[in-house]
């Protein structure tokens, strides 16, 4: 019998030939990251359990990333990234994303922002290896073809000091997502139609494969947005197989070597779900749930108070582009907030243009808010003063990931997560609004 | 899986995620040190709407509530162990729930701090908030003295053993993957 990708990477990190879904093995890890949120407590937990002059299992294959409270003068917070800053030295790990001037993030040039996409970015993400991360969105990694899961604290410092760690095989579903993506819909909108599909628990302990000629089309930010948001289903990982797509983004920013696999032909699958995608319409999650699914021309009487375009889910440089198109030209109706995942998200935002403006120029002129540093803002509220944070019961469209009560800050405020183009047609009327009525 | 434990219940229904169990503003708080995981129990349930009623009173670092009945799909969304640790630093041992979310779960394996149990039944619907019970491990059962009925636990499995050892490292030390801890390294 054959075995699905993801199956085949847990059996080589686990030194067998094979494995079978909910089996526990034992595997080798090839990249641990954290960040400044939860790396202080695997710091504590690695301290405590190896000893407090312990040496990490590999200084190379630990990347730490501060992203999520930087901006901000809480202290703690502040005392957390010092915190990375001390152990990155006295362990002399490899990839340390510091950041120390906090006024102004472009002075730290080894700064990066959001850990998911400047993993993608800065050539960690790798096809056929095992990633675990200590945030449930390192799934993200999937579109890479590699097996990447979120852990906790203890199970990071265990990895920490080993280098292993003990795991159940997931069953696969496979998702099969066919025919020409229509010129309104992102995979942010495939996402939220699958999620509305199986619910926020319908992929619990599995693997979410996605496969189909419209998942070959998609570029790597598509398929990151995809794989990003299966911890939405509940889903243990989410995985894309390689191809060129893929080997064109790796091999220009890594030279580590890596090997690809793919699902074998006579593999066994949970379940199989298809999809034509060209039959599909823009969708939003409506509050309070990410699975609690609708059309986004059912909602067109819901005003709203912002929008909010960012996070590793909806704040890549395509998401900028894609709201750009729309926004061009006109004038937002509500205070828009954007806020770039990563540097190089935001440097993009200064050099890319469209029909001679820059991505920049196009939002300003529009009254959207200044582009923010790059973090993980307000996608998940954070500390009161954090950028975009909704401190107020009001109500948001966001390219964001969740929607539970009170994620964004209060918990009365109301959260819409769609695609980047659903947020600018939003933005540019002040109610949800379907991207069609601005794309031609 | 022996844990016997008699005392309140505070229930809740579906989808309670991690924020709504320690909201992010809470997370600056870490774990690993002794002041700040009492600090984070003082938070546990914060987000939660407010239909639920406080779980933890006013002013207390601890709950008089030291177990938990939920529905479906507890413990959903981010991989912050600081969830679990916050339910078991403010004085909860177990939680009874139909199904939980895979990090959450794992969470309270690896970190010994809960018990996550689960039923078949949808207790939430059926107990309500304050009510006196009794979880016997050994038997797998719970038992709400205000119905005056007993409900069956699925068995923990193989994260019994783990919880028992108090957490994936004493496991793993006890089953040889992990060398034993010498005194001198024990910080």
């Amino acid at each position: 019998m054959g075995m699905t990708l993801t199956e085949k990477i847990v059996a080589r990190a686990a030194g067998r030939q094979t494995v079978e879904p909910g089996e526990n093995v034992w595997v080798d890890v090839d990249l641990l990251m954290t960040h400044d949120v939860c790396g202080p407590g695997t710091i504590g937990v690695f301290k405590r359990e190896f000893g407090q002059d312990a040496k990490v299992w590999n200084r190379e294959k630990i990347v730490l990333i501060p992203d999520h409270y930087i901006f901000t003068n809480d202290e703690r917070a502040n005392r957390n990234v010092d915190i990375l800053r001390e152990f990155a030295h006295e362990q002399d790990i490899q990839y340390f994303y510091d950041i120390t001037d906090r006024a102004d993030f472009k002075a730290n040039p080894d700064y990066k922002g959001v850990c998911h996409i400047a993993l993608a970015q800065e050539g960690h993400t790798r096809p056929g290896e095992v990633m675990f991360g200590t945030d449930s969105h390192t799934c993200n990694a999937g579109a890479f073809g590699q097996f990447a899961t979120g852990i906790g604290n203890t199970d990071a410092g265990f990895i920490m000091g080993t280098g292993k760690l003990l795991i159940k095989v997931p069953a696969t579903m496979r998702f099969v997502l066919n025919g020409d993506m229509p010129s309104y819909l992102l995979s942010k909108d495939l996402i939220l139609h699958i999620i509305g599909d199986i619910s926020v628990s319908g992929a619990t302990y599995r693997t979410m494969e996605f496969t189909g000629t419209a998942v070959e089309q998609m570029t790597m930010d598509e398929r990151m947005t995809l794989c990003n948001m299966v911890i939405e289903a509940g889903g243990k990982n989410g995985v894309i197989a390689p191809d060129s797509t893929t080997l064109d983004y790796v091999t220009s920013r890594t030279k580590v070597p890596f090997e690809c696999v793919h699902s074998d032909d006579n593999a066994r699958f949970f379940s199989d779900r298809y999809y034509d995608v060209s039959q599909l319409e823009p969708v939003v999650a409506k509050p309070h749930s990410p699975d609690n699914r609708a059309l986004v021309r059912e909602c067109r009487d819901v005003k709203v108070d912002r929008v909010y375009i960012g996070s590793c889910t909806g704040g890549k440089t395509s998401d900028f582009v894609n709201a750009a198109r729309l926004i061009q030209g006109r004038q937002v109706k509500v205070p828009t907030y954007l806020v770039p995942a990563t540097q190089k998200v935001y440097e993009d935002l200064f050099t890319m243009k469209l029909n001679h403006q820059t991505l920049s120029e196009i939002f300003l002129a529009s009254g959207c808010i200044e582009p923010s540093a790059p973090s993980c803002a307000a996608c998940l509220g954070g500390p009161k003063d954090t950028f975009g944070r909704l401190n107020e019961p009001e109500v948001c469209v966001s390219t964001t990931n969740r929607n539970f009560p009170g994620r964004m800050g209060n918990k009365q405020a109301q959260v819409y997560l769609a695609s980047a183009y659903t947020a600018a047609a939003t933005a540019l009327t002040g109610f949800i609004t379907d991207p069609r009525d601005f794309l031609t | 899986m022996g844990i016997t434990i008699r005392g309140k219940v505070f229930v809740v229904d579906d989808n309670i995620d991690t924020d709504q169990i320690i909201p992010a503003e809470y997370l600056t708080l870490v774990p690993s040190k002794v002041d700040e995981y009492e600090k984070l129990g003082s938070y546990a349930f914060i987000g939660l709407p407010d239909r639920y009623g406080s779980f933890i009173s006013s002013g207390a670092l601890k709950t008089e509530y030291p177990i938990i009945i939920a529905g479906e799909n507890f413990g959903c969304g981010s991989s912050r162990e600081h969830a679990p640790i916050a339910l078991g630093a403010s004085g909860v041992r177990v939680v009874v729930a139909q199904s939980y979310a895979r990090i959450f779960f794992r969470n309270c394996v690896a970190t010994g701090e809960l018990y996550p149990w689960e039923t078949e039944e949808r207790l939430c619907d059926l107990f309500t908030t304050g009510q006196e019970v009794t979880l016997e491990g050994d038997r797998c059962v719970i038992v709400n003295h205000s119905l005056g009925r007993e409900y069956p636990l699925r068995s923990l499995g193989e994260a019994g053993p783990v919880i028992d050892a108090g957490g994936i490292f004493a496991y793993a030390r006890s089953t040889g993957m992990i060398p034993l801890r010498s005194p001198q390294s024990a910080g």
